[in-house]
């Protein structure tokens, strides 16, 4: 029998950014005993690398913002797909969550009345993010980080112990969920330090383990992302849901290549920078899509207007959603209109002084001149799309978090799906963590208060466990992990990337098989001390599961909508609006169906104009709606 | 690609190490990050490296380059010559566990000592006001990516393990300084700053602003000016002489 640590907690959170801390808040408040694991040390998880801000309808800057405009930016951003009922309590619950952030200590920009600054963003109508400069995922980790702390410092104070109530365990990975009589009893983790397992006997336990991007070559996501909370869930008997779409954020850095990938805020555009091909031309008037020819301009004139009178001109195409301006630049650059090195032009010199820019944008400005040699104050930066984040994601109970089929489970923030439909609008990444990982926290709490006695963990159960998690050390070929990994996000990329073909991604699905064949045999040398080797041969698993469940669910949705585009099928079709993809896990391979959601209630499609309801309903769920036509 | 380096890494545990030479390829534009990643992917699969943003912007991958503490996704290949053998060791001043990576679990504990931000208790959630020139000043603070960059370069505890009981050290002096200028911050912090967290032993030799990534001015904005706050309330000698010496010089 191999030797491992054993903790008893009454909820296991799994990741250590805003929806895991926010979740682990949450769970303490309600009295329960709760752990905290993070992969990195404490405090660099990669919410610290949201730039833009925190989407909340404070009304601050514009007395017209409410949660209203906010859920109908929403809904309009994810093209109607979204969850209406999380799209909805997010867009209620943010400026509570906003507000919040600032008694934990929180020092976001001001207005000149001293309220917190919200600033414009693509997809949203009004100035809505709060931020700190373009350094506002920082500022919201530390918050929340020094939030935990403070409640450690009162357990001190009244036990002795600062971790009575709380504790961190940093620099540890889960590899199972396990479960008991269908309900989940714990989990199985690793120290990353000295490879020692670790047992957690838990009745509780709240995935919130962010994103997938690693599954992709270029991408935004740091080496955490490796859908690890997707990968687990299937595997513990969850659904995920929407796993098809993908936001590729139209603006990464591409040059140097080692720094592919790497994000350039969208504030770069909501302050003022414009896009340009290599003939100079701003491309994005080109690129406005009928359902949104309302609310763009349609000249440079009007759009240049915007930033100074947002009343009486519409605003510039540089701010559509993300999805819209990604595909743009894809197609320029096919055209042959691209930069150097494969990109477009992105500019703020022109509009914005040297000072200005060095205030609002510091870390740009630092990012380009020290990793490109480029001075964002002078010069245009060389932009194009970077795989950014999964709207797809495990299939929860919008109010409690609960995910579907597993009792005991929870899923917050990126790694839970529905929120955003088919297209994440920008700053309503950050609000999603902190309304859905408190209401995962609370979620968690009232399923624990109510379960009559813990499930017991079984001996075997944690074996077999322990027994996958060392398996890559008696692997039986010479098969290379990173081998395999660097091949999988080639592959991604090319075939079931930004612009997708039917004929590609069922050639991805049988090169995925393959790949999961070789994975199983890949070796490792050396030992569990902080082996970086095995610890990416068992990352390697959770990408090739959440890859297939992307590459499945992609093929199965025959329309163009959000993150989710088809050369063979360009156009979004209404009728798959009401068709959401479910993936699951049959012990072998990812299956995919297809189920719908209850529909918006009338209180909620009738803030939206009917005309605008027409582009995504069928006419028998407009039929059922009363909306009175106005 | 461009060029063959020769990079000189240290590996070994808390026991013992030594410094191995490698040469690993280069491509246009590279930082260390991205040599070290190629050398796990060719050469030495187990070689243990914290990292995680890649941009700058988490401070995971400390390290000390050719003696130097810096951030090793932030550090160009292109400031050293083809030729140069680019030494990168581990932090000094924390214990090793594996070849680049350190125990800097000090920090975490020091944080824990700094009491929390305390707000008004008549002021609700939302009905926080406070100006832009206010709250700046804590910005410039908060910027702290927790690369400890600064707690490794500085001399107090660097060489001397026995100074850490009672010294916080700098990334934990824009901390408490951050937290004393928060606008609505209730707690008085200087007098425990000076008592409790060691404020009297650093001698404002700036090695912690040099190394800072961040470009914070830890001892200018920071520690000078709690240490004059300091000086307000309690005498204390050595602060007076050192003001008075710097006032000479500089005029």
């Amino acid at each position: 029998m191999a030797e491992f640590e054993r903790h008893e907690y009454d909820v296991l959170i799994i990741g250590a950014g805003g929806a895991g801390l926010r979740a682990a808040i949450e769970a303490r408040a309600s009295g329960l005993r709760t752990a905290i694991i993070c992969k990195s040390l404490f405090g660099k998880a990669h919410t610290v690398m949201a730039e833009g801000g925190i989407a909340a309808s404070m009304g601050n800057v514009n007395s017209k913002d409410n949660w209203m405009v906010h859920f109908r930016d929403t809904m309009r951003g994810g093209k109607f797909q979204n969850n209406w009922r999380m799209a909805e309590l997010h867009a209620k619950e943010s400026p509570d969550r906003v507000w919040e952030l600032e008694t934990y200590g929180a020092l976001f920009d001001r207005t000149p009345e001293g309220k917190i600054s919200q600033r414009n963003f693509g997809g949203h109508e009004y100035p809505r993010l709060a931020h700190v400069g373009d350094r506002t995922g920082l500022e919201l980790i530390r918050t929340m980080q020094q939030k935990i702390v403070s409640l450690q410092q009162e357990d001190f104070a009244e036990t002795g112990d600062y971790e009575s109530k709380i504790k961190v365990f940093a620099e540890l990975t889960i590899t199972e969920i396990l479960k008991t009589d269908g309900k989940v009893s714990g989990a199985l983790g690793y120290w990353r330090e000295s490879g020692e397992f670790v047992v957690f006997e838990a009745p509780a336990v709240v995935l919130a383990t962010g994103g997938i991007g690693k599954s992709f070559k270029v991408t935004s996501n740091s080496w955490e992302g490796t859908g690890d909370g997707h990968a687990l869930a299937l595997k513990a008997g969850g659904n995920l849901m929407h796993m098809e779409f993908i936001q590729f954020h139209p603006t990464g850095m591409v040059w140097p290549l080692s720094v592919k990938g790497i994000l350039v805020t969208e504030s770069v555009r909501g302050d003022g920078g414009v896009l340009r091909n290599s003939e100079g031309r701003r491309f994005m008037f080109d690129y406005i899509p009928p359902v949104f020819v309302k609310q763009y301009a349609d000249t440079e004139a009007e759009a240049d207007g915007w930033y100074t009178d947002p009343e009486n001109n519409r605003r510039p195409p540089e701010l559509l959603p993300r999805d819209e301006v990604a595909r743009a630049i894809n197609t320029e650059v096919k055209a042959g209109r691209g930069s150097p090195h494969g990109g477009v032009f992105l500019d703020v010199s022109t509009r914005l002084s040297p000072e200005v820019i060095k205030a609002r944008l510091p870390s740009m400005w630092h990012q380009f001149k020290e990793l490109a040699d480029v001075d964002i104050t002078k010069q245009a930066m060389e932009v194009g799309p970077t795989c950014h984040y999964v709207m797809g994601g495990v299939q929860v109970d919008p109010d409690t978090g609960a995910a579907t089929g597993v009792p005991g489970l929870f899923a917050a923030g990126e790694v839970a799906g529905g929120m955003h439909g088919s297209n994440r609008l920008g700053g309503n990444s950050l609000s999603d963590l902190l309304v859905f990982g408190r209401r995962a926290g609370m979620g968690a709490s009232e399923y624990v208060a109510g379960l009559g006695s813990k499930p017991a963990l079984a001996q075997s159960d944690i074996d077999s466990a322990i027994a996958t998690a060392v398996a890559p050390f008696n692997g039986a070929s010479k098969e290379n992990a990173y081998a395999v990994h660097y091949e999988l996000q080639q592959m991604m990329n090319d075939l079931v990337g930004i612009i997708r073909v039917g004929a590609e991604m069922t050639q991805a699905i049988e090169k995925l098989d393959a790949m999961k064949a070789r994975a199983k045999n890949v070796s490792v040398t050396g030992d569990r001390l902080f082996n970086p080797g095995w610890h990416i041969a068992l990352d390697l698993m959770n990408m090739l599961v959440v890859s297939e469940a992307i590459a499945k669910s992609a093929l199965e949705r025959e329309e163009s909508r959000g993150g989710h585009t088809r050369d063979d099928f360009p156009t979004m079709d209404p009728k798959w609006r009401a068709i959401h993809v479910i993936t699951s896990w049959d012990g072998s391979k990812v299956s995919t169906k297809r189920e719908s959601l209850p529909p918006m209630p009338n209180e909620l499609a009738s803030l939206f104009d009917i005309e605008e309801l027409k582009k995504y309903l069928l006419p028998e769920e407009l039929a059922q709606l009363a909306v009175g036509g106005n | 690609m461009g060029y063959l380096a020769s990079m000189r890494i240290w590996r070994g545990n808390s026991a013992d190490g030594q410094l191995e030479e490698h040469k690993v390829e280069v491509g246009d534009g590279e930082v260390v990050l991205d040599v070290i990643h190629r050398l796990q992917a060719t050469q030495t699969p187990d070689l243990a490296v914290r990292w995680n943003c890649k941009a700058g912007k988490c401070g995971s991958c400390s390290v000390e380059i050719n003696g130097k503490p810096r951030l090793m996704c932030m550090t160009r290949m292109n400031t050293f010559a083809e030729d140069e053998t680019v030494t990168v060791t581990p932090l000094r001043a924390f214990p090793v566990i594996k070849d680049l990576v350190t125990d800097v679990s000090f920090n975490y504990q020091k944080a824990r000592e700094i009491p929390a931000f305390k707000g008004p208790e008549n002021l609700k959630p939302g009905e926080y006001r406070m100006a832009q020139v206010d709250v700046q000043r804590s910005q410039e603070f908060r910027k702290c990516i927790e690369c400890f960059l600064c707690q490794d370069t500085c001399h107090v505890i660097r060489d001397h393990e026995e100074n850490k009981p009672q010294f916080a050290g700098p990334r934990f002096f824009i901390r408490i300084a951050e937290l004393d200028m928060h606008p609505l911050d209730q707690l008085n912090r200087t007098k425990a700053a000076q008592e409790e967290h060691g404020l009297g032993m650093c001698n404002i030799t700036k090695c912690c602003t040099d190394v800072c990534p961040e470009h914070i001015k830890i001892t200018d904005n920071a520690i000078i000016p709690m240490k004059e706050r300091v000086v307000d309330k309690k005498y204390d000698p050595l602060v007076w002489l050192g003001n008075t010496i710097s006032r000479r010089k500089s005029d």
